[in-house]
């Protein structure tokens, strides 16, 4: 009798115990965080990232900027759950593993259970919709290049071929099980090479391709105020962004979290000091500027860096994109009208090879970086980098190309100097008089 | 002394700023002003509905000068603004009384300058 009253409670047990064995079971914690940073990422497109840019062009062409920022939102999305999410994440590749096939095609099989492969302890639906995000904010970034003088039409054209031909290809080399970078051992926390250097270099192509704006040459921002704003949005949405790359809500998400918030803040006081030595005044748009370029280039190194790590690694990309924004942009003459290249695309790089030299196997264990011993990673970081790279220059290069011998790129000189609002949308961002 | 006002396309400014400074004429006071000729405005369309009748954004320019220069800035203005479209817009010329300058109190066409 007293056996019996001690074996059935075990004998009930067991099939919780078996079942909790397998680690594929959605966990709350996550699962909230994870659909909170997705929520918070959207945020960084639309309105930050719209905000941030939008203020620093002409207010004649503010409504066409938000429209393009709000539109990569709404287009994109449709674009990922029909195919670019088996695309770029299928586990299973296809053309040899150059991008993933259609085993995930609209969903199919992608429910509130956990992939199997991917996060094991949040819903698929979670980390689709979480990626979905990602993908919408890149080639909104690239706007920053050819602002103030792109058709629209010309955009949305160019936003899908460039999503289905560069961003998903790269997202499976580097984040799918498949990708050929990931076994090479190459990592990319949160996109430091899948969304920032992308988009930073598609943003330099564009700016060699589609030529200078008319009339080049500084003219004041139109709203700065809009630009702060979008910048600490840009700054708070971060945290998901990186903290959310974790894919769980883990001792990993918080150093995420805490080391994004310190590059930040770093890059930021960098900038403002570089600032106020050369041109005798701190500025507001230098500090924006800066705190972007500190939260780009910590972005692939956040969940495998400590504190220390994360001042230099901020430290040194406000610096250096600095002297890209100030020095060089204007010595070539390139015009990267909003500096996507100069602050997003130099920040990634730097960041993405920083993590081969500062990854601490203490906050991740079996990431090792230079200065802890290992050259492995850092290899493998300069060889992801550099394939990235090019493979964006050449195809950034032939997606233009066909644009420009079938619909163009460019709005005519008139309804450039008429400004876009009105000559793409028929819209005004502000009246004078009421 | 003439005060010559002109009435300009917003997307022509800089074209004839650049004119205007080819001939050494500094003293121009630039205001966004609305406003419309015989082409009655704009019609735009806010989700859905079409408004008619908008009125145009224009440049007003003011400039101050001496006799001499009347023709020459005329003929900078129109250089710079015109495209041979509608709504490129007017200039008015008419005499100035006096002009003083706040800082030295001298007055006349010196003051101009």
């Amino acid at each position: 009798m007293f056996k019996r009253i001690i074996f059935l409670p075990i004998f009930l047990l067991l099939p919780i115990l078996i079942f909790s064995e397998q680690t594929t079971k959605v966990d709350s914690g996550d699962t909230a965080w994870v659909l909170i940073s997705a929520a918070l990422v959207m945020f960084m497109t639309v309105p930050a990232l719209g905000l941030f840019y939008g203020g620093l062009v002409k207010r004649k062409n503010v409504l066409n900027i938000l429209m393009q920022c709000f539109v990569s939102l709404a287009l994109i999305s449709i674009l990922w759950v029909t195919v670019g999410y088996t695309l770029s994440f299928s586990p299973e590749g296809m053309l040899g593993g150059f991008v993933g096939n259609f085993k995930w095609i609209l969903l199919e099989g992608v429910t509130g259970s956990p992939s199997g492969v991917y996060a094991n302890t949040i819903p698929h639906t979670t980390f689709m919709i979480y990626q979905c995000m990602f993908a919408v904010i890149t080639p909104a970034l690239i706007v920053g290049a050819f602002a103030e003088r792109m058709k629209f039409s010309s955009f949305v054209i160019f936003t899908i071929a460039w999503f289905f031909i560069v961003y998903c290809p790269v997202t499976h080399w580097m984040w799918s099980t498949d990708g050929w970078l990931y076994k090479l051992g190459a990592v990319d926390f949160a996109g430091g090479i899948v969304v920032h250097v992308t988009a930073g270099i598609a943003a330099i192509v564009t700016t060699f391709i589609i030529g200078k704006r008319n009339n080049y040459k500084p003219t004041p921002p139109h709203n700065l105020t809009y630009t702060m704003l979008g910048a600490a949005m840009l700054w708070f949405g971060w945290f998901g962004f990186n903290g959310g790359s974790a894919l769980s809500a883990n001792g990993i998400a918080s150093n995420a979290f805490v080391v994004t918030n310190i590059s930040a803040a770093t890059a930021t006081l960098v900038w403002l000091i570089i600032d106020w030595i050369i041109n005798k005044k701190p500025t507001m748009l230098g500090s924006a500027t800066g705190a972007i370029a500190g939260l780009a280039s910590i972005t692939p190194a956040a969940g495998y860096v400590g504190i220390g790590s994360a001042i230099i690694i901020g430290g040194i990309s406000s610096a250096v994109c600095y002297y890209m924004v100030v020095v060089v942009k204007n010595r070539l003459g390139y015009d990267d009208a909003l500096d996507a290249f100069g602050v997003h695309g130099v920040g990634g790089i730097i960041g993405s090879i920083a993590v081969g030299i500062f990854a601490n196997p203490s906050i991740q264990s079996g990431y090792t970086g230079l200065i802890h011993g290992s050259s492995k990673l850092f290899v493998s970081q300069i060889i992801a980098v550099s394939v990235v790279l090019v493979y964006t220059l050449i195809t950034t290069i032939l997606i233009y190309k066909a644009l420009q011998l079938t619909i163009g790129i460019r709005v005519s000189t008139k309804d450039e100097a008429i400004g876009l609002d009105m000559t793409q949308h028929n819209e005004r961002g502000y009246t004078v008089i009421e | 002394m003439k005060m010559i006002m002109a009435i300009i396309q917003p997307y022509r400014l800089e074209e004839v700023k650049e004119a205007l400074y080819e001939l050494d004429i500094n003293l121009i006071t630039v205001s966004e002003v609305l406003g419309h000729g015989r082409q009655k405005g704009v019609t735009e369309v806010y989700r859905g509905v079409k408004e008619s009748g908008n009125l145009l954004r224009k440049i007003r320019l003011d400039i101050a000068v001496n006799d001499e220069f009347v023709e020459p800035t005329i003929n900078a203005i129109v250089k710079g603004a015109k495209t041979g479209d509608l709504g490129d817009g007017k200039i008015f010329v008419y005499d100035l009384k006096e002009c003083v300058r706040i800082r030295t109190e001298e007055r006349g066409p010196t003051a101009i300058g």
